[in-house]
């Protein structure tokens, strides 16, 4: 299992040609209490770098972009009922969604953890 | 002058903190070709209280007040009694004076009023939830069908014939913008039933069917049962939009939300709000829970404060455009404040009792009404059901009657060919309402004067 | 803890508060009483309202009566005013004290506008009688028009949009009418990165892809990257001046040069007026189009949220396009430009808008408010506005940072940064301090472009005394921000309700009452 990292704070873990997607703990951070989650539907083709899903605090929503282009096996369900594990736990269970990669070659270029630490600290 | 609390020597002393000569120098980035040197020229200079009043009356008694005489006209806009103290409460400085309630701390008064406005408009409607208010009935039928757009994925919508003519005018207005496809029609005065279009609808819903929006009662008057139209929408995967101009009416009416309406929206100044020549009114909105968050306009939620006391708060905020931009739920950041505010308060003093009684006496005093009207030679009243306001079919067209009638100080309803083209014989057609403010004597000066306008 | 729905209890002396008040059987606190749902005190079977009897007739209401409860609970009269009463009394607003809200103009509400608005000839005539009977109306309406484009040198109004944002949608809907009629293409519209959120948005509503124009280090457009970005793909500038640091656009002129050269047009975003009325021109400027407050510059009331009025103005080039309906006057006759009679001279016009003429209620409170200041009273308006501002902006030197006030004096609204404040201490901390003190927040967080933003606009009725006293406030809880006062976290404490958990209300909203759920968020949140 490889982990990466975007410049927009977004994480994938890869397993062959799964993925799963969340936002960083630097991200839920900045972002404060989570009250939403919108979630792509199974099924769903995304586009790298193109917008997957939104985040909503308070007071702001943010988008959250594709890492890489895919079909999106299923959302995180426990998000419409518990947002909150995004703050609590964004790497972990509150993931957002998974999906099976269209081109793997999409991940070069993407950041590993100590690259994103690295860029997190530019901030 | 009386609204300007700063003297000469307020404005020196402040002069000298800021280290200006003059008020004019403050004013130094503004370029020479721009900056104007002394009052505009052309406006009169200030004036007295007096004055004031002496000029605005001069206009105000140009004007032909609805209680002057006989009055009977409706089409969207209601002359209903409003208690005294609803315009006695709503004119308290701490309502009338105060700001959104961005700072709920010291807006409770506000967001809990606004939290009841909510809860009372979602039962009347027969609806899950509702929001805080939008501009009017109009704007908050187009914001429905934006809504459904969203909620479907589809971009055609289906109009009634009988939906309010100006509603119908917004929405094609806006629709050229936006792209949406609008299924129109002209309404037909057709005998029992008048802009009844049922068939139509349901006959037109398809796969690419957003929505199908119809009003009840309709603009000729007409009420019908929702519920075979809402079946076959949701059959088709499209929602029914429904629309309330005459809020009373949900007194004695089966509520859209029963009958099956997705979306129920409407024109809420019959309750609280008077005629005002067509605004500030305040439009309603109220739909189901699972559609909140693409719901629009502003909404007061329930929470608790950091020692655990009930409050309220304006919620859900980013749904509205200052955040989410091209993806915001409407163009909308404003509610009708105030309106809300009358409309709650009349709702609370008339009680549930006090709707139904209310609304039955419209219905009486219409149907007793259109009887007496019926029977002047040369009229025929176009409707079966109605609540409050029904059709006549005049011997000839209805507008210049309309006219000859208000030279006589009688207010005979709304001419169709005020609000439609010419053709399918709607310009023979008159639209009266009949509210609790008419009494029989009134219905006997319009029953006479309409015979001799017609003989 | 779970609440108790039929009054309230006080809290429990358990928060740690060591001088929390004594309890009260109530709940109350002398004069601050604490008022229950309506939902928990009404019942459907009580009203205030006694009606006479309706005639006997057989219904003709097709079998569709209503026979299911709705679940609409009254109060009879006394008990009606007891209720709204006692929640006024929760509320902040201008007839009790100062709002410093930038860019929301909140000046004294006469009460002269409110007794002409209630005059029957206004209030009691209905919008489809036959316009030959309220000819006064029409006239007034075409009144305020007159007004309203003299104060700006502009030759056309559309009076019907019902709010500021409905005005900017008008606007901009004009100015696109106007570029289809040209066959003109274009697809972007700029605006300054310290815009109001709703001038992208409602571009963004209109179809345009938006673009940010960069500041300069004085807080104004930088003109040379406005030219630099201008081209045929641009429709329009979307511009506010006095811009929403509160400075005055000094190369407006030249602005709306480059962006007519280019073949766009130039849209001003009306909130700020009250810093130039009567003393500036924005046709002078070079606007095509700009939306007016009427709840701000002209006096109407915020209503807590509304009713508002945003007519808009336009230059030649967009009178055409304008919306329905218009009053036309001819000769001492008024009418009524609809959807009949549009083809004769308007056939441009983009359409309606609203159903009806628009906020006749608020013309009219308008239209006192202009006649009662005249000419030169308006120009006293936008002086003492100005100089009000002037004074915060310098009373407060080397207690808050001023970004932009080396660069001159500013408009009618000071802003500032939470520049040194101690770690952990923020803007939210010094307005809730300011809430303790009397006093509604000011606009927090806006402008975008400066740290922990706070803009103060105190309008030109808040005398010398009324400043000074709100200066000294604002004076002391930045004090007590700056020197990191843990008290000053818990502001505010002598509000009706301390502050409330927004996350919440968010996550699991509550939107109406229900029956069976008394307490329905604090269960939620066990």
């Amino acid at each position: 299992m490889t982990l990466y990292f975007t410049r927009d704070h977004e994480w994938i873990s890869v397993e062959g040609d799964r993925a799963t997607v969340g936002i960083t703990d630097y991200a839920q951070a900045q972002l404060g209490d989570i009250v939403f989650v919108e979630v792509p539907p199974a099924g769903a083709t995304l586009d790298k770098g193109k917008e997957a899903a939104v985040v909503e605090s308070v007071k702001a929503a943010s988008d959250v972009y594709a890492p890489v282009s895919g079909e999106v096996i299923e959302g995180n369900g426990a998000l419409e009922s518990d947002p909150a594990l995004v703050n609590t736990s964004p790497e972990e269970e509150g993931w957002f969604f998974r999906l099976a990669l269209a081109d793997p070659s999409e991940l070069d270029g993407l950041m590993d953890a100590d690259a994103y630490k690295a860029f997190v600290a530019t901030l | 002058m009386r609204y300007l609390p700063l003297r000469p020597a307020d404005r020196r002393a402040m002069l000298d903190v800021i280290g200006a000569a003059s008020i004019d120098d403050l004013f130094a980035d503004v370029p020479d070709a721009a900056r104007l040197s002394g009052p505009i020229a052309g406006l009169p200079m200030h004036a007295s209280e007096m004055a004031v009043e002496r000029q605005l009356g001069a206009l105000a008694a140009r004007n032909h007040a609805a209680g002057e005489g006989p009055f009977f006209l409706g089409c969207g806009a209601y002359r209903h009694h409003v208690p005294a103290s609803v315009d006695h409460l709503i004119q308290r400085g701490e309502f009338l004076t105060s700001y959104t309630p961005y700072q709920p701390e010291i807006a409770q008064g506000t967001l809990q009023a606004l939290f009841e406005f909510q809860t009372q408009v979602a039962r009347l409607t027969g609806c899950e939830v509702a929001n805080a208010s939008m501009y009017d009935g109009s704007t908050a039928c187009w914001e429905a069908i934006v809504m459904a757009r969203r909620i479907t994925r589809r971009g055609r919508a289906i109009l009634s014939a009988g939906l309010h003519p100006h509603y119908v005018s917004v929405a094609e207005t806006m629709a050229r913008f936006t792209g949406d496809v609008l299924d129109t029609a002209l309404p037909r005065l057709t005998d029992g039933a008048p802009g009844d279009d049922l068939a139509r609808l349901i006959d037109a819903v398809d796969g690419g069917t957003s929505c199908v929006v119809v009003q009840n009662p309709n603009i000729f008057g007409h009420v019908a049962d929702l519920s075979e139209l809402a079946a076959r929408c949701h059959a088709k995967g499209a929602l029914l939009v429904a629309v309330v101009t005459e809020p009373v009416s949900l007194g004695a009416i089966r509520s859209p939300g029963e009958m099956g309406a997705d979306i129920v929206v409407g024109e809420g100044q019959g309750i609280g709000v008077g005629l005002q020549f067509g605004g500030p009114y305040v439009g309603l909105f109220a739909t189901r829970e699972k559609f909140v968050r693409q719901m629009p306009g502003r909404l007061a939620g329930e929470t608790v404060d950091a020692e655990g006391r009930r409050g309220f708060v304006l919620t859900l905020s980013t749904r509205e455009q200052h955040i989410r931009r091209e993806k915001a739920t409407s163009n909308i950041c404003t509610n009708s404040g105030l309106c809300a505010l009358a409309f709650s308060i009349h709702m609370t003093l008339l009680g549930e009792a006090g709707l139904r009684e209310l609304a039955a006496l419209n219905h009486a005093n219409a149907v007793a009404a259109a009887a007496r009207l019926a029977r002047v030679p040369g009229v025929e009243l176009a409707n079966g059901p109605f609540f409050n306001e029904f059709t006549l079919r005049l011997n000839r067209e209805a507008r210049p009657v309309v006219r000859a009638l208000a030279e006589d100080g009688i207010l005979g309803g709304v001419s169709a060919g005020r609000l439609y083209p010419d053709g399918d014989g709607r310009e023979r057609g008159l639209i009266v309402a009949v509210t609790e403010t008419v009494a029989p004597e009134d219905v006997d000066e319009f029953a006479d004067a309409l015979e001799e306008a017609l003989s | 803890m779970s609440i108790n729905a039929s009054g309230w209890r006080p809290t429990a002396p358990g928060t740690g508060d060591e001088d929390a008040a004594p309890a009260t059987f109530t709940g109350n606190r002398a004069l601050m009483l604490e008022e229950p749902l309506l939902f928990e005190i009404g019942s459907t079977d009580r009203t205030g309202v006694d009606l006479p009897g309706a005639p006997r007739v057989a219904g003709r209401l097709g079998g569709l009566e209503r026979t299911a409860p709705i679940g609409l609970p009254g109060l009879t009269e006394p008990e009606t005013v007891r209720h709204y009463t006692r929640l006024s009394r929760q509320n902040y607003a201008i007839d009790l004290g100062l709002f410093p809200l930038g860019s929301c103009t909140m000046k004294h509400n006469p009460r002269l506008n409110e007794k002409m608005a209630r005059l029957p000839g206004f209030a009691d005539i209905h919008p489809l009688q036959p316009i030959d009977t309220v000819q006064g109306a029409l006239a007034l309406i075409h009144l305020v028009g007159e007004w309203l484009t003299t104060l700006t040198g502009m030759p056309a109004v559309a009076m019907s949009p019902k709010a500021g944002a409905h005005g900017e949608l008008c606007g901009l809907l004009a100015i696109r009418s106007a570029l289809e009629a040209r066959g003109d293409r274009r697809q972007v519209v700029l605006v300054p990165e310290s815009a109001h959120g709703t001038n992208p948005a409602t571009a963004a509503f209109c179809g345009y892809a938006v673009e940010n124009i960069p500041a300069t280090p004085e807080g104004r457009v930088d003109l040379a990257a406005l030219r630099a970005r201008l081209g045929p793909d641009v429709a329009a500038l979307m511009i506010t001046n006095p811009n929403t640091c509160g400075l005055f656009e000094r190369d407006m002129i030249a602005i709306s040069g480059a962006v007519h050269a280019a073949g766009a047009f130039v849209y001003c975003d009306g909130a700020n007026f009250n810093a130039i009325v009567g003393r500036v021109r924005p046709g002078d400027l070079g606007v095509d189009a700009m939306h007016i407050n009427l709840h701000k510059t002209f006096s109407t009331p915020h209503g807590g949220g509304g009713p508002g009025a945003g007519p808009v103005v336009f230059s030649d080039a967009l009178a055409p396009f304008a919306p329905l309906p218009f009053v036309e006057k001819a000769g001492d006759h008024y009418r009524l430009v609809e959807e009949e009679t549009v083809e004769e001279h308007h056939k441009a016009s983009f359409g309606r808008m609203v159903a009806f003429h628009g906020q006749m209620g608020m013309f009219v409170r308008a239209a006192a408010y202009m006649l009662s200041h005249g000419a030169d009273g308006l120009r006293q308006v936008a002086g003492d506005a100005v100089l009000n501002a002037n004074y915060v902006l310098r009373s407060l030197d080397g207690v808050l940072d001023a970004p932009f006030g080396a660069s001159g004096p500013c408009m009618h609204e000071a802003l500032f940064s939470d520049e040194g404040m101690a770690d952990g201490f923020t803007t939210l901390d010094i307005a809730k301090g300011l809430i303790d003190e009397g006093f509604h927040p000011m606009t927090m967080y806006f402008p975008l472009v400066v740290h922990g933003a706070m803009l103060i606009e105190p309008t030109e009725t808040e005398g010398k005394a009324a400043l000074d006293q709100f200066i000294g406030a604002l004076r002391s809880v930045a004090e007590r921000a700056k020197a990191g006062d843990p008290a000053l976290k818990a502001a505010p404490r002598f509000a009706p309700r301390r502050r409330l958990d927004e996350t919440a209300a968010a996550r699991k909203p509550v939107l109406v009452w229900r029956e069976s759920e008394a307490g329905q968020v604090a269960r939620a949140a066990e």
